[in-house]
């Protein structure tokens, strides 16, 4: 009898990479409802252009590189893309800036580079980047929660949605993000009298009307992801741990040169949405679990330091880049022990 | 002293298919990055920048060409760098003169055609080993082909990204060119992220990459043409003499 040694796993249940990005789609809905419940359909809009425009141009690269366009078009990763785009777009954007973001996204960031695995940056990230340095205006007009509308006045309806983004003016439905509002609003004031004067903080429980549940539902999502083993909770812990961290040793007691309050940062802008879907791209983040711990927390101090000191009211975006850049960097010093050495070595590190 | 032949110098053809083409100094050795990418926001911007290293290029190759049987082998470096200063000056002096605007716009980049690696690097490798003529004629066509590519750089970028071509051409080529600026977009595009250093990174990768396919094409049908056997066929090993 030969008896075959195999270790263990002895049962696999892998998921396919299709099924990882199905289940992140799944986690992003309860964000994409939030979103469109608080600022109309501009939102959906968006998904469905990206999603078409990073379809079409993932199809047309993976031809051009001669390969199976079936195959890949069937892993998902491209619709992921495209709605990590659509949700961090604003509504009712017109249309160019969402091809355009979505078009660069596809065939600069990730098939350029040599497609899934191989992009050394998040797609969706560079993609917003792009259209954020070329369109500032654009980029910056976003919409007014439900409930602060005009009274009488309720969102664009569909009709009116599809010709705002198809170039007429949205000036009835335009508001700030509280970012925005914190960053050019404040102007010397106490952090609490502005919160009470500004009808965006005031109604708010955390972090501004709309914009404390779209950043809940994000980080539901997201958990569920967590819960189903999709990413492991090192990074996104550490990126929220920092950038509280960071709140909270410049909140200055809420003076007028305050940072902004820990809930703000923490549940205004994008900041869910990049610690729970964006960070944990398994392709651009750091690869071990020291390094995600590093790569994480880098990211968080960053994103404050561009809220708070930057040119630009959010910061996620670029310091997500940034963090992909130093990705690589952060790997060497962290890789793990490996079993039967005294200590873990770098990457790059000689063997003696 | 050995019995072999010197060898014979490159042929005027070969030296000007590997400034152009096949060792282009912005596509292939990848020098001169700095204005490469600093001063392409415009066809104009690019085209002074061009022709001003061109003319130094072409300098300082017929200099050093003329002396390099006086130059120490220790002392060369420094001395190709005075040479190469003193062109600089002079085609700073004379844009100062003729071209003063646009001397304006590309400030400090032209006092830095001097460190443009490029021109140390032909001085270094080509012209000190060649003849007058031979190394005038490589600096011409290296000149030409890093003017080339900042041209196509800087139509890229002014077109795509402020939605202009040929625009303030009278800075470089005098009051007739003011209206040769052309609007295919209308007057209100713009995409910023293409006049930004960013954008000078994307589309210098895409030129390297279109010059990169272009080549491997051509390559791939002179195999063709020559009836190679397909990759992986085998074929009997003949190694030593059967008897």
């Amino acid at each position: 009898m030969v008896f075959k040694p195999v270790s263990s796993p002895h049962r696999h249940a892998a998921l396919s990479t299709a099924r990882v990005m199905q289940w992140v789609i799944a986690a992003l809905l309860p964000g994409i409802a939030v979103l469109t419940w608080q600022f109309g359909w501009g939102t959906l809009i968006n998904c469905a252009i990206a999603t078409a425009t990073a379809l079409l141009c993932e199809a047309a690269m993976v031809a051009l590189r001669g390969r199976s366009i079936r195959f890949y078009l069937n892993d998902y990763s491209a619709a992921v893309t495209a709605l990590l785009l659509a949700v961090a777009l604003p509504p009712l954007a017109p249309w160019w800036l969402v091809v355009i973001a979505t078009a660069s996204a596809i065939v600069i960031a990730k098939q350029s580079y040599g497609g899934l695995g191989y992009n050394p940056f998040n797609p969706a990230m560079v993609g917003y980047v792009v259209v954020l340095i070329s369109f500032p205006l654009e980029m910056s007009s976003w919409l007014s929660p439900q409930s602060l509308l005009a009274a009488g006045t309720s969102h664009a309806s569909l009709g009116e949605s599809l010709a705002v983004v198809a170039g007429a003016s949205a000036d009835g439905w335009t508001g700030a993000t509280p970012l925005d509002l914190f960053k050019h609003g404040v102007n010397g004031q106490l952090v609490d009298t502005f919160y009470a004067e500004q009808p965006l903080f005031s109604g708010a429980a955390l972090a501004g009307v709309g914009w404390e549940w779209v950043n809940l539902a994000f980080l539901a999502g997201g958990l569920v992801l967590l819960g189903r083993g999709i990413f492991t909770w090192h990074a996104p812990l550490a990126m929220l741990a920092s950038l509280a961290l960071m709140a909270a040793l410049f909140w200055d007691g809420g003076s007028s040169t305050s940072g902004g309050s820990l809930p703000l940062h923490l549940f205004s802008g994008a900041t869910m949405l990049g610690a729970l879907f964006i960070i944990t791209d398994p392709v651009s983040s750091a690869v071990s679990t020291r390094g995600r711990l590093v790569y994480g927390a880098l990211i968080g101090v960053l994103i404050y330091l561009i809220r708070v000191w930057g040119n630009y009211p959010d910061g996620v975006a670029f310091a997500i880049l940034l963090g992909n850049f130093a990705a690589p960097f952060i790997d060497n010093y962290t890789v793990p022990r490996s079993y039967g050495h005294q200590r873990a070595r770098r990457a790059t590190e000689h063997p003696q | 002293m050995s019995d072999t032949p010197p060898t014979a110098g490159p042929g005027l053809a070969e030296v000007a298919g590997n400034g152009l083409w096949h060792n282009n100094p912005a596509l292939v050795q990848l020098l001169g990055l700095c204005p490469l990418l600093a001063v392409t926001t415009t066809v104009v911007n690019a085209l002074g920048l061009g022709l001003a290293t061109l003319l130094v290029l072409v300098g300082s190759n017929a200099m050093v060409s003329l002396i390099r049987h006086q130059i120490g082998d220790a002392v060369r470096l420094p001395a190709f760098v005075l040479i190469i200063a003193a062109f600089v000056t002079c085609a700073e002096l004379l844009m100062k003169a003729y071209a003063y605007e646009l001397y304006e716009i590309l400030g400090i980049f032209i006092p830095l055609i001097v460190t443009n690696c490029a021109i140390l690097g032909r001085a270094e490798a080509f012209a000190s080993k060649q003849p007058l003529g031979l190394a005038v004629w490589d600096g011409l066509m290296m000149g030409l082909g890093f003017l080339a590519v900042l041209l196509l750089l800087g139509a890229i970028r002014e077109l795509f990204g402020s939605g202009t071509l040929l625009a303030n051409m009278q800075l470089l080529l005098g009051s007739g060119a003011s209206d040769w600026v052309v609007r295919p977009f209308g007057s209100e595009f713009s995409f910023l992220v293409l006049i930004l250093p960013p954008g000078a990174f994307l589309v210098t990768g895409l030129l390297i990459a279109a010059k990169n396919a272009i080549d491997e094409r051509r390559e791939a049908r002179r195999k063709a043409a020559r009836g190679q056997l397909a990759k992986g066929a085998k074929r009997v090993r003949t190694t030593g003499h059967i008897a």
